[in-house]
């Protein structure tokens, strides 16, 4: 894994607001850049809109093919036509999030507080950007383009904490939210490993203390470890059992032959390296740093006085809150907690478990009862919302 | 029934509900359907009154359901969740052949009251004539199209009889503001007047409480 080659520069559609934004930290940057993709076709009256809000290491390429990867669109199951979120019916908006690494402001971007020229970029120096300020941004999008309710907001995992934050601080803007495999706060055991993979960056000599861009390098071992680590967390026991179980690869053929002590020998093993080696090439190390740090923030609980319920008082907005039973990452539990403050804050709440055994990535695969809710709610939704 | 899944008292008769339970809600307000299995009751009373309805179901097949149907509905455990829910948030709360399956019915019905201004609620009645013959003849537990499953494994907990259900309501200081006996298949039964007499020839009731 001595690949050092910064991933490919690729140009992303975006909108540029020259006037920039202040972060929750104080910070102003001067320009804000926010890339996105729409899918589908907005109505005349502008109320067919649905915001879908990426995950961590997510990307504005919902439903088409990805520009770095080649691969198809990380929602392509959820957004399309005749999918659940119908781009027959809907007008599909997905922004890059702020501290992103494709083609919004981020820690690739530019730095705006100096007149060396051309400007070096921001790196580890990036302000801290928090779930609310990739929400602005997102909001801002949303205006530009001139909607002034989005239909629905929804959002898996980071996702579902971005729609929670749209929720609380747009009520009049969403008509209806889901958020997916989700929490109201990131809690200690996420935080934790979240620092394990941002100490194995560190530990790479090739973050240079994140000044890699300057000579063109990235620490892409420190990088592919952190994926490695985060990567198990997606999933559950039963689904690296069921897909691995102990199985060997390379094994020695002759059984009395010495077997190495490293190297991939288990299927398991071989399978991590390939998430770790192939996602250095779409990501880049100081986004990662400042996106993890952006969930580790988050809070609505404490933000709003120590009661959930607070945050969403008096809301009209429609919510769906779904969970996975073998997501150890968002477990049940947490959203059940979502649901509940929603109860308190008497606003109209779904709340569905579904059943399945892929841990918390479940969101983003096959799950035809998760596929079935989404849709249905949706389709209701639509009826209330009278879009045709 | 789903062996694995929690136990329903029985298949409900959506008929009766519909119609005996819909018939005590007012058009336009808002409800609560505690257990409402895949939310036919709230859809109806969506679509032919108006009426804001939301619905909690314990039976998370039931939930993906109704929720897949485009309803309003929640995984929740009516002793649990109820507790969640802020005081006066809905005009009705409905509680429909459940009662008798709660852990705790007595904090259930305080619960109800307390979200909603009136509580609906319907059971079936453990005073019917057969039940009592069945236990006085055999000296068994009864075992009626009502009361369908052997008593090791009934999720009916807390059976009661009309009789015991007015007592509560006048212990708790429920206000009975309509009532009425029905059979099996929903058909009013003219007992009206005469509670004794729905307690011995109901099969199961249907009650208006409203807080006193």
């Amino acid at each position: 894994m001595d690949e050092t080659r910064i991933f490919a520069d690729v140009k992303h559609s975006h909108v540029t607001f020259p006037e920039g934004m202040v972060l929750e930290c104080g910070t102003r940057l001067k320009r804000l850049d926010v890339a996105y993709r729409t899918y589908g076709t907005l109505n005349a009256e502008k109320t067919n809109a649905v915001l879908v809000c990426h995950a961590l290491t997510g990307d504005q390429y919902v439903a088409e093919t990805h520009p770095v990867t080649g691969r198809p669109g990380w929602w392509d199951l959820v957004v399309g036509p005749g999918r659940p979120v119908d781009t027959g019916r809907f007008f599909v908006i997905c922004a890059n999030v702020l501290g992103g690494c494709m083609g919004s402001t981020g820690p690739r971007s530019p730095r705006d507080d100096t007149d060396a020229d051309p400007p070096p970029v921001w790196g580890t120096d990036f302000p801290p950007v928090t779930i609310r300020d990739m929400v602005r941004a997102q909001k801002r999008l949303i205006d530009h383009l001139g909607i002034a309710r989005v239909f629905a907001v929804l959002g898996g995992s980071m996702g579902g904490m971005q729609v929670l934050q749209w929720a609380a601080d747009y009520p009049d803007a969403v008509f209806a939210a889901v958020p997916v495999a989700a929490a109201a706060h990131h809690s200690a055991q996420n935080i934790a490993f979240h620092e394990v993979g941002r100490q194995a960056i560190f530990a790479d000599p090739d973050w240079q203390g994140g000044r890699y861009w300057q000579d063109g390098k990235t620490p892409a071992r420190g990088l592919a470890v952190a994926r490695m680590c985060a990567h198990i967390t997606y999933l559950s026991e039963q689904a690296l059992t069921r897909k691995f179980g102990r199985r060997l690869q390379n094994a020695p053929k002759n059984p009395t032959e010495a077997i190495g002590l490293f190297g991939d020998m288990f299927e398991v093993e071989s399978y991590l390296h390939h998430q770790g080696s192939t996602f250095v090439h779409r990501f880049d190390a100081n986004s990662y740093l400042t996106i993890t740090r952006a969930m580790d923030y988050f809070d609505l609980t404490t933000d709003h006085g120590g009661d959930l319920a607070t945050a969403f008082r008096g809301t009209r907005t429609r919510f769906c809150v779904v969970s996975f039973t073998s997501d150890w990452l968002f477990p049940t539990a947490e959203s059940r907690a979502i649901a509940r403050a929603l109860n308190r804050a008497a606003a109209n709440v779904s709340f569905v478990e579904i059943p399945s055994d892929k841990g918390h990535d479940a969101f983003l695969l096959d799950e035809p009862d998760f596929h079935r809710t989404l849709a249905g709610f949706l389709g209701g939704c639509a009826e209330h919302a009278g879009l045709r | 029934m789903n062996d694995s899944g929690p136990v329903r008292f029985i298949a409900k008769n959506m008929r009766v509900d519909l119609h005996l339970i819909g018939g005590m809600i007012a058009p336009g307000t808002r409800v609560l359907d505690i257990g409402c299995g895949d939310g036919e009751l709230i859809e109806y009373l969506y679509r032919t009154k108006g009426c804001d309805a939301r619905g909690i179901e314990i039976d998370m097949a039931e939930v993906s359901r109704a929720v897949g149907h485009g309803l309003a509905v929640m995984h929740g455990d009516a002793d649990i969740d109820l507790a969640h829910y802020p005081d006066g948030a809905f005009d009705y709360v409905v509680l429909s052949r459940t009662l008798q399956a709660v852990e705790r019915p007595r904090e259930v019905l305080r619960q109800m009251l307390r979200i909603g201004t009136s509580a609906v609620v319907s059971f079936p009645n453990f005073g019917h004539w057969l039940v009592r013959w069945q236990l006085l003849r055999r000296g068994r537990m009864p075992l009626t199209p009502t009361w369908n499953r052997p008593w090791y494994e009934t999720p009916n907990i807390h059976p009661c009889t009309i009789h015991d259900f007015f007592d509560l309501c006048a212990r708790e200081g429920y206000d009975v503001a309509q009532w009425l006996a029905a059979d099996e298949a929903g058909r009013r039964a003219p007992w009206r007047r005469y509670p004794r007499l729905a307690n011995l020839f109901g099969e199961q009731a249907v009650v208006l409480l409203r807080r006193a």
